[in-house]
């Protein structure tokens, strides 16, 4: 059994958000880097459950990024898995990064693939559905529990207005999100043992990006809040019906 | 060379995100002088025809009962081979949970550019490029999609739905549906609620209301409006209310037409979350509650107090 769990960096929750270069490329003066929350807390610690109660699991990691992404996969590496790839490419076009980790789980024969429900820098849902399409391969999105009974997968996830429980039989890409696991803390032995643990360089193949973000933008400032007396709860109402129109 | 508009529906019911792609795609066509046509995967009780008025000219449709639960993979690949069969060049979805599964997938398909939660037309003046939302609300990015078809999911409550007249030819697609890997086992949606993705109005606690016993107040406060419940991410981990309910960075995302944020700080996390929403009202008895500095309304009180005053005056409101 063989579980793929892929790992995407993003800027810490806190960063200030800020673009440089006429607005064509984002800022990371200063910015802090963390493992993509979605991918940390529930895609890699539930694939580490499953291992903890079935040793004979193998975890692969995969990234594809630069070598300025190797400190985020060892932090990764320091809560669990036994191995990490880095295709060694950028991009920020979702076919694009998602086809590089198709051509590595075409070669490695995974059993299940994880990753996050989203990135929080892209915010595009988009790369799990990809690399299922790709591999063409069942996807289970936006899940919120994940138990495995021999090849069987029992899933629930999100739809919209509820949630709702299926079965699916291996190999199947998941999208994780809050629920599936805890996030957890690297513990010293983890830390320890992340610096030995085999790290592969991998070179992208050739594929064609099919987007390509032109520039960003910040959205306009608000104008200042517009405070209302608490014993006039009446105007507030007011200013909601005469001025914003929203009830 | 038409646009392709998925109708989203649950339960015979066609979603309110649906109006909203119809309508924009309807406006992407009219950019692009072409047509725009829908897409029904499965059948509904609603009338078809009738789904002109939002701009389409014609509705294919696949009345394939089994296709009315979504098996990601299965419905990907429909959609995928009514594009091909419809020759459209534009596929425009909702990036609701539906097209959050299926949207990627139709992509791989097609080797089709996907923007992802987009938030407004594209601009067709040089290329084709679509605005979408990026860092969780924080900033939008203007992505150009290279390839020859091009799919574009759009966020919820980020164009109006627009009616007007028009009756929409329907037409039946013939395609074979694959068998379905996924066996659903049980479903549940919460019933007689705004589901939080598609409410104009969300009223939201967070931990200054101290318990879930006290929650009474935000739903009498949500019914009034007719609007959706939520709250801040200690409240849900705290089980005082459902992990659906949950919004920010690690929670849904929203963007209705009106936030009231009841006894949240406003922490950068939850903002994520709730910063693209029109109109934002915060009611925090600490003034320096940095929700204040992303709000257009505030009150500086206690929720205690102001809450069932809200309720009240928004009751003689709606009756006068
Ligand atoms: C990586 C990461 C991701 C996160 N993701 C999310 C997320 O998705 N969503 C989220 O919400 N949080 C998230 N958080 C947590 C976030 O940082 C805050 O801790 C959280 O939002 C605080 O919730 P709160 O405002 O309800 O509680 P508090 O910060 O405790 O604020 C309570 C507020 O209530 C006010 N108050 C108290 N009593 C009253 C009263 N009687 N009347 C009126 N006001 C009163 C107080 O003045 C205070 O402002 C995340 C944190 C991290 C590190
Ligand atoms: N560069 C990347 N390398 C590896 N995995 C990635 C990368 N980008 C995104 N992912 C995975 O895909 C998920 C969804 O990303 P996105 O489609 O960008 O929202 C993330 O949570 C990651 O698990």
């Amino acid at each position: 059994m063989k579980i793929l769990v892929c790992i995407s960096k993003t800027p810490d929750t806190t960063s200030k958000i800020a673009f440089k270069d006429n607005s064509t490329k984002f800022e990371e003066n200063g910015v802090q880097w963390i493992i993509n929350p979605y991918d940390e807390w529930y895609a890699l610690v539930r694939a580490i459950e499953l291992k903890e109660k079935d040793a004979s699991i193998v975890i692969h990691l995969i990234t594809v990024g630069g070598a300025d992404i190797e400190p985020i996969i060892r932090k990764a590496l320091a809560l669990g898995g036994d191995e990490a790839i880095r295709v060694n490419t950028t991009g920020d076009d979702s076919f694009y990064i998602a086809a590089q980790i198709a051509e590595v789980a075409k070669q490695g024969g995974y059993n299940l693939i994880f990753t996050g429900k989203e990135t929080i820098d892209y915010n595009s849902s988009s790369v799990g559905g990809i690399v299922a399409g790709l591999l063409d391969v069942p996807f289970v999105s936006l899940a919120t529990k994940f138990d495995l009974a021999g090849s069987t997968a029992t899933i629930t996830r999100e739809i919209d207005g509820g949630e709702e429980t299926a079965e699916v039989q291996l190999p199947v890409v998941v999208s994780c999100a809050k629920g599936v696991a805890e996030q957890r803390i690297p513990n010293m032995r983890g830390i320890m043992g992340a610096r030995t643990k085999p790290l592969k360089v991998v070179e992208p193949a050739a594929i064609e990006p099919l987007t390509h973000i032109n520039s960003y933008g910040l959205p306009p400032a608000k104008a200042g809040v517009k405070l209302v007396a608490a014993d006039n709860v009446a105007e507030l109402v007011r200013l909601l019906h005469e001025e914003a129109k929203a009830i | 060379m038409s646009v392709l508009i998925l109708i989203d529906h649950a339960e015979g019911q066609i979603k309110k995100a649906s109006f909203e792609v119809l309508s924009y795609g309807a406006a992407v066509a009219q950019q692009l002088g072409t047509n725009a046509e829908g897409l029904l995967l499965g059948t509904v009780q609603d009338d078809l025809p009738a789904l002109g008025k939002y701009g389409i000219t014609k509705l294919n449709q696949v009345s394939n009962e089994a296709l009315n639960a979504v098996d990601a993979l299965v419905y990907a690949k429909a959609i995928a081979e009514a594009v091909t069969l419809t020759g459209a060049t534009v596929l425009v979805l909702s990036h609701n949970q539906t097209g959050k599964a299926v949207a990627a997938i139709t992509a791989a398909k097609l080797t089709a550019g996907l923007v992802a939660g987009a938030v407004d037309l594209p601009d067709t003046t040089n290329g084709f490029v679509v605005k979408k939302a990026v860092f969780s609300g924080k900033a939008f990015a203007n992505v150009a999609i290279t390839s020859a078809i091009k799919i574009i999911s759009l966020n919820p409550n980020s164009y109006k739905t627009m009616a007007g007249e028009g009756i929409a030819g329907v037409s039946q697609l013939n395609i074979t549906v694959a068998a379905a890997a996924i066996k659903v086992t049980s479903v549940n949606r919460v019933k007689g609620e705004v589901p939080l993705t598609e409410a104009e109005i969300v009223v939201s606690g967070g931990r200054g209301l101290k318990g879930p016993e006290n929650w009474g107040m935000v739903e009498d406060l949500a019914h009034v409006l007719h609007a959706a419940t939520a709250c801040s991410r200690p409240v849900a981990d705290s089980g005082w209310r459902p992990h659906h309910e949950h919004v920010g960075q690690t929670g849904v995302q929203v963007a209705p037409n009106l936030y009231i944020a009841i006894g949240i700080s406003g922490a950068i996390q939850h903002l994520a979350g709730v910063n693209r929403s029109k109109h934002i009202v915060v009611i925090n008895k600490d003034p320096e509650a940095p929700f204040f500095k992303a709000a257009d309304y505030g009150i500086v009180g206690d929720a205690f107090d102001v809450v069932p005053k809200l309720t009240e005056e928004i009751k003689k409101l709606k009756n006068s």
